[in-house]
């Protein structure tokens, strides 16, 4: 077990790497920031100076390491367009990201897996064709749509919910949550929903097709013909066998939640990390957008790496075909 | 050409299309939406981008069924008093083309770099999957917009927004080329150990011209049904890329950019601007979606 945690350790340091190089190489070629410092008027001296302050003058491979070192540090210099250090613009953006993702996968998961065991339990029912046509117009519908057709409705026509912000917050250290108080619950919604939903539809989808599956082999006849109730067969007995793949799915899903929400913060102005990257994006702020890159990059490694012994965990058969311990 | 008709009607795969009227129904709204974008030029009421014949005046007109409707804007006017049919219709166009480029371009570089890993094996084939691998470890739209936002901050504003609509169609056909690869490369070690290829190494013929004339005829059947299967995806892209604001220049607005620019008339109740571009998205990305559906399982002889 050790052994294999290792080794995706192991392989999970190359992606950081390359990923590093690249937010590097933004920095390296891409704009001036010399030019930017020094203004008009200087003196060759000046700029040799001011090269060698900064460590422009070292070989590419130095430059990287250091770039890389800071960036293990959180460090990764300041905004061009705001100004202000990019570790503290992200600390300042991360909760809201963090609660409207993490808010969004519980929906998709509590709504989904009973929605799923539903239509696979229930396949000719009209409720699970309703179900079902449901899931296709979540899977069809682009992100940004399903916003605005929310905010349409609940907003601009019922006038029940608010379409923007985050609503009130309240701060605990450096953590602001707007799942204190009514009103940030009342502004988190219609983003979560929006987020929420294709995920949804695909955790229905999957739950389903695997409840299937499940349903038709021997040990569930065999439990219905020991003359258990329904309810531990289809919970006890089938549920519990069609996890598997589906934390797998629900687990990588989380990577596209973090993707995504940079759709759905655009569209309810949910001031969050994905909100903060688009801006980047559009004014060339290369600082942000290199810190962005690097934390979604390790995000996305941890997940990874979280669901491959997750894995390793509930799937026996694994752990047998390495050879054992 | 009568001969010809008759024998595409008796095929399976006619047969397998007439019999499904969901396929027929996405077929016809497919073949409608596709018509509308590339006759716009001819049949669009208005021509969004004349500047001479728009006229504030018309601004904000709702749909024509509607009680302060104006019967010459069917789908009413945004709020430069530019018809949204015609502009949905010009959108269209831009975001089909866009769609088809940026999945010619992930077909070609897919099926290329699959052929190579495939047929070449060794060190060429691990490092192309294992980049294939660390791609798809992201959400292809992220990759499309870093690739976006990384050309945007290379370039100067001007240079950027005239090649603005390439650097779109590169951004979403590199998002994507792994999933070609990765068929390809597994048709191909298939086929590289079958006789005709063997026999095409013994009489001599180089690497290059085996991997071009002989496997890649075999391996691109699977290879059409995800490029149909693509272009919903890579439409979609583009309208989410559009959207955010980092897609294609507003000079010339794809459905996304219309949807963006709808929004912020949404508060003011004028709902038309944004959704009825949003329907024509759903209908073409939701027919394209059916048609590849059913292709692949059309095609799939296992499932007949």
């Amino acid at each position: 077990m050790p052994a294999f945690i290792l080794s995706r350790l192991l392989q999970a340091i190359p992606v950081l790497l390359v990923v590093a190089l690249i937010s590097f190489a933004m920095f390296a070629y891409v704009g001036d920031p010399v030019a930017i410092m020094l203004g008009q008027d200087f003196t060759e001296a000046q700029r040799q100076a001011l090269v060698a302050s900064l460590g422009l003058d070292q070989p590419f491979f130095v430059q990287f390491f250091k770039f890389v070192v800071n960036a293990a540090q959180g460090e990764f210099g300041l905004s061009y367009r705001l100004s202000r250090p990019v570790a503290e613009l992200i600390a300042e953006r991360a909760p809201a990201t963090l609660e409207l993702a993490f808010v969004a996968a519980a929906i998709a998961m509590l709504v989904g897996v009973p929605m799923g065991v539903y239509t696979g339990l229930y396949r000719n029912s009209w409720l699970s064709r309703f179900f079902l046509t449901f899931s296709l117009i979540g899977v069809s519908l682009p992100t940004f749509l399903i916003g605005i057709l929310l905010i349409l409705v609940f907003s601009v026509l019922l006038g029940w919910l608010p379409s923007y912000g985050r609503g009130e917050v309240v701060q605990l250290g450096w953590w602001s949550t707007g799942l204190l108080t009514a009103d940030g619950w009342r502004a988190l919604i219609l983003p979560a929903i929006t987020l929420g939903l294709f995920q949804l539809t695909l955790i229905m989808r999957l739950v389903r097709a695997e409840m299937l599956e499940v349903l038709r082999t021997d040990y569930i006849k065999f439990a219905r013909a020991r003359g258990l109730p329904d309810r531990s067969v289809h919970f006890g007995h089938a549920l519990k066998n069609t996890l598997v793949p589906v934390i797998t799915i629900a687990g990588l899903q989380l990577g596209s939640i973090i993707a995504f929400a940079i759709v759905t913060e655009t569209v309810f102005q949910w001031p969050g990390m994905g909100l903060l990257f688009i801006q980047s994006v559009g004014s060339a702020d290369i600082p942000v957008m290199a810190a962005y890159l690097m934390l979604t990059a390790l995000i996305f490694v941890v997940i990874n790496l979280v669901v491959d012994i997750l894995y390793y965990i509930v799937d026996p058969r694994l752990r047998a075909g390495r050879g054992g311990h | 050409m009568a001969n010809a008709l008759s024998r595409a009607l008796d095929s399976d795969l006619w047969y397998s299309f007439s019999r499904s009227p969901v396929t027929v129904v996405s077929a016809v709204v497919a073949l409608v939406c596709i018509m509308g974008a590339v006759l716009a030029p001819w049949i669009a009421p208005h021509n969004p981008f004349d500047l001479a014949s728009l006229n504030l005046m018309d601004a904000f007109n709702p749909p024509a069924w509607t009680e302060e409707g104006n019967a010459s804007f069917l789908l009413g006017t945004d709020d430069q008093g530019r018809d949204v049919l015609s502009a949905i219709m010009y959108g269209a166009r831009v975001s089909l083309i866009v769609g088809l480029s940026a999945v010619v371009f992930s077909t070609v570089v897919g099926v290329g770099l699959g052929l190579l890993a495939g047929y070449l094996g060794g060190t060429v084939d691990a490092v192309l999957m294992r980049v294939a691998d660390i791609q798809l470890t992201f959400p292809s739209i992220l990759v499309a917009l870093l690739i976006d936002g990384i050309v945007r901050a290379a370039l100067p504003p001007e240079a950027h927004e005239a090649i603005a609509l390439y650097v779109v169609v590169f951004a979403i056909g590199v998002s994507n080329w792994p999933q070609f690869a990765r068929t390809v490369r597994g048709s191909t070690l298939v086929e590289r150990n079958k006789e005709y290829v063997l026999a095409a190494r013994v009489i001599g013929l180089s690497k290059l011209r085996i991997m071009l004339t002989h496997v890649l005829p075999n391996v691109l059947g699977p290879v059409l049904v995800i490029a149909t299967l693509n272009l919903g995806f890579a439409i979609l892209a583009e309208a989410t890329l559009s959207f955010l604001g980092v897609g294609v220049p507003p000079t010339q607005p794809s459905l996304g950019t219309l949807i963006r620019i709808g929004n912020d008339f949404l508060f003011s109740g004028e709902w038309w601007i944004t959704l009825f571009p949003g329907i024509a998205l759903v209908a073409l990305v939701l027919s394209v979606n059916l048609l590849g559906d059913w292709l692949r399982d059309a095609l799939n002889p296992r499932l007949r």
